[in-house]
């Protein structure tokens, strides 16, 4: 019996898992999204508001600053982060020797907890004890102080993002390379091709369809984006750096505005699930023309 | 199936091997990014050698010490060792865990016929869920574990974490037990033992790779979280590490020492993985997420 049955006993685990982890806090979230709770003795109480919370987010400046923030934020960073690791993962793919310690030192970033990351980098950019400051001023220049000037906070978390993703997007670029056949490589070289026209005209074309899944990741990870903004910005100067997670977080946590965080989240997971259809759609017309 | 540290075209890049020079721009290029990856964490692990009064002047050359690790487990660290007991349970538990149920719910789907339908929700589930980001959970979460009376405990860092795991692991490992050839299988099927043996004593042995990699990557995942415990603790009962370290760099006065020793303590798994593992944690990734 329980033979026969065995496909269902072994899916039934994880049928389950999902159901109570991940659908039942989605309806709680659409449900919370509908309500005004609040903190009461007895718990948290329940009130129902109907659409407010959600014309609530149209009145908001700070939530359109956070995404806007995210969305400039996830263009910039996948666009840089794109063209470096694709650099980076033609150089490891090409070169003989220290091929594996490349890989090792360029891969550990994406394992290091995002927190550790943020203290890294507030040792270099730290107005007071960073290295960059103390690097500057060993040439005269008293360095600014990087993450509380408006203008210059939102380009360090950048950077610090960077550092951090690039790994990522190597690592997939590079098993797309490592897959491709290399016997094309000897011959475009037996051709004469240099290794310039190599890369642009059978590497490059051949990797796409893995750039385009690449890319998707990553700006799905970038809207994920909280844990190094907290530690170094916490969303600011001002909301400089403001983020939909980090904005988000502060309404739930903060403001206790937890009926219009969880409408903001929830039109968040909204806006992502029509970008990706959407950017899947385009991919495969785009993919089908060429 | 995929194999770990599956080198294809060996052959064909030695005989190149031989005629082509090493691109010196190549390494010029590889040798920059090395720098500027490693910078940081030595900084930060120079830092967290310094006595204090170091750390203030700025000096490159100091008196290293080991205080500011000891402090953390002893001193103004105050409960480190809590924090890392809660760490250690939350991602050997929500670890254990997951790869118990992917790898059955994997073997169930991809060993036996289902109507196309099932496997295609599940599927879709699961990259819908992996597609969110952490923080659309954050709130039912913090409500259930409220109501169910797990809030500040490890327990709700678990169930957080099953599903920031859950995904990867089950894409990983329904390819692997995918490509496990159907003769082994009918093979012991025939020879009279029951689906659950041959699961247990026949393909989970085989898919043992893919298994590894995705609990060392469900490990890394649950250890590097930090808006969940963020969100679902509040003292050193149920904190975990990277919560401790974002309190030292929030108080009035950084804790400069203790913030970067701990910080490179949290990092100290991932440089072992990558060292030992890399093979492990890039086959995971690549097939996990591409061809998921």
């Amino acid at each position: 019996m329980f033979n026969r049955a065995f496909r269902y006993w072994a899916l039934l685990p994880a049928v389950l898992v999902l159901g109570l982890l991940t659908l039942y806090p989605i309806v709680q979230l659409i449900r919370m999204s509908f309500s005004d709770l609040q903190y009461v003795q007895a718990g948290i109480s329940w009130t129902s508001v109907g659409l407010k919370n959600f014309r609530t987010i149209f009145g908001d400046p700070i939530a359109l600053v956070a995404l806007r923030n995210t969305a400039v934020f996830a263009l910039v960073t996948v666009t840089i982060e794109t063209v470096v690791a694709l650099v980076l993962a033609i150089a490891v793919n090409r070169v003989k020797i220290f091929s594996r310690f490349y890989r090792v030192i360029v891969i550990l970033p994406m394992l290091i907890p995002p927190i550790a990351i943020g203290v890294m980098w507030l040792m270099i950019v730290n107005f007071n004890y960073g290295v960059l400051n103390e690097l500057l001023i060993s040439f005269g220049i008293q360095g600014p102080a990087w993450l509380n000037t408006a203008a210059l906070a939102f380009p360090t978390i950048i950077v610090v993002d960077i550092w951090h993703w690039v790994s990522f997007m190597f690592l997939i670029l590079l098993a797309g390379i490592e897959s491709l056949p290399q016997e094309l490589n000897e011959a475009a070289r037996i051709d004469g091709a240099t290794e310039l026209q190599l890369t642009r005209y059978v590497t490059l074309p051949l990797l796409r369809p893995t750039i385009s899944v690449a890319v998707i990741l990553r700006i799905i990870f970038a809207f994920k984006v909280f844990d190094e903004i907290y530690l170094l910005t916490n969303g600011g100067p001002g909301n400089a750096t403001q983020v939909i997670s980090s904005y988000v977080e502060a309404v739930f946590f903060g403001q206790a505005r937890m009926g219009y965080a969880a409408a903001l989240a929830l039109a968040t997971a909204v806006l992502i699930v029509v970008f990706v259809v959407g950017y899947q759609r385009i991919n495969t017309i785009a993919g089908r023309a060429s | 199936m995929p194999k770990i540290g599956d080198r294809r075209g060996v052959s064909v890049r030695n005989v190149s091997h031989a005629v082509r020079k090493e691109p010196f721009l190549g390494h010029l290029i590889l040798w920059l990014a090395v720098l500027v990856t490693v910078l940081p964490m030595l900084v930060t692990l120079l830092t967290s050698l310094k006595y204090t009064r170091d750390i203030i002047s700025g000096s490159l050359f100091f008196q290293p010490t080991l205080g500011n690790y000891a402090s953390l487990f002893t001193g103004q660290g105050g409960d480190f060792l809590h924090l890392l007991l809660n760490s250690v349970i939350a991602s050997v538990g929500s670890t254990a865990i997951v790869i118990i149920i992917s790898s059955l719910a994997a073997y169930s789907i991809s060993r036996f016929k289902w109507p196309r339908w099932v496997s295609g929700v599940i599927v879709s589930w699961l990259l819908f869920a992996q597609m969110l980001p952490p923080i659309v959970f954050v709130g039912p979460f913090y409500l259930m574990s409220r109501t169910l009376g797990v809030y500040n405990t490890p327990v709700a860092l678990v169930m957080a974490y099953i599903v920031l795991d859950f995904p990867l692991a089950m894409f990983i490992l329904r390819r692997f037990f995918a490509d496990v050839p159907s003769e082994i299988e009918d093979a012991a099927l025939i020879d009279g033992a029951s689906h659950a043996t041959t699961f247990l004593r026949i393909i989970v042995p085989i898919v043992s790779p893919g298994i590894t990699a995705a609990a060392l990557l469900s490990f890394v995942f649950s250890w590097n979280d930090f808006i969940f415990a963020l969100s679902l603790t509040s003292s050193s009962s149920g904190m975990t590490i990277p919560v401790g370290i974002a309190n030292f760099a929030q108080e009035y006065q950084i804790l400069y020492g203790e913030m970067t020793s701990a910080a490179f303590f949290a990092a100290i798994p991932a440089i072992i993985l990558v060292v030992f593992a890399q093979r492990y944690i890039t086959t995971g990734l690549a097939l996990g997420s591409v061809k998921g």
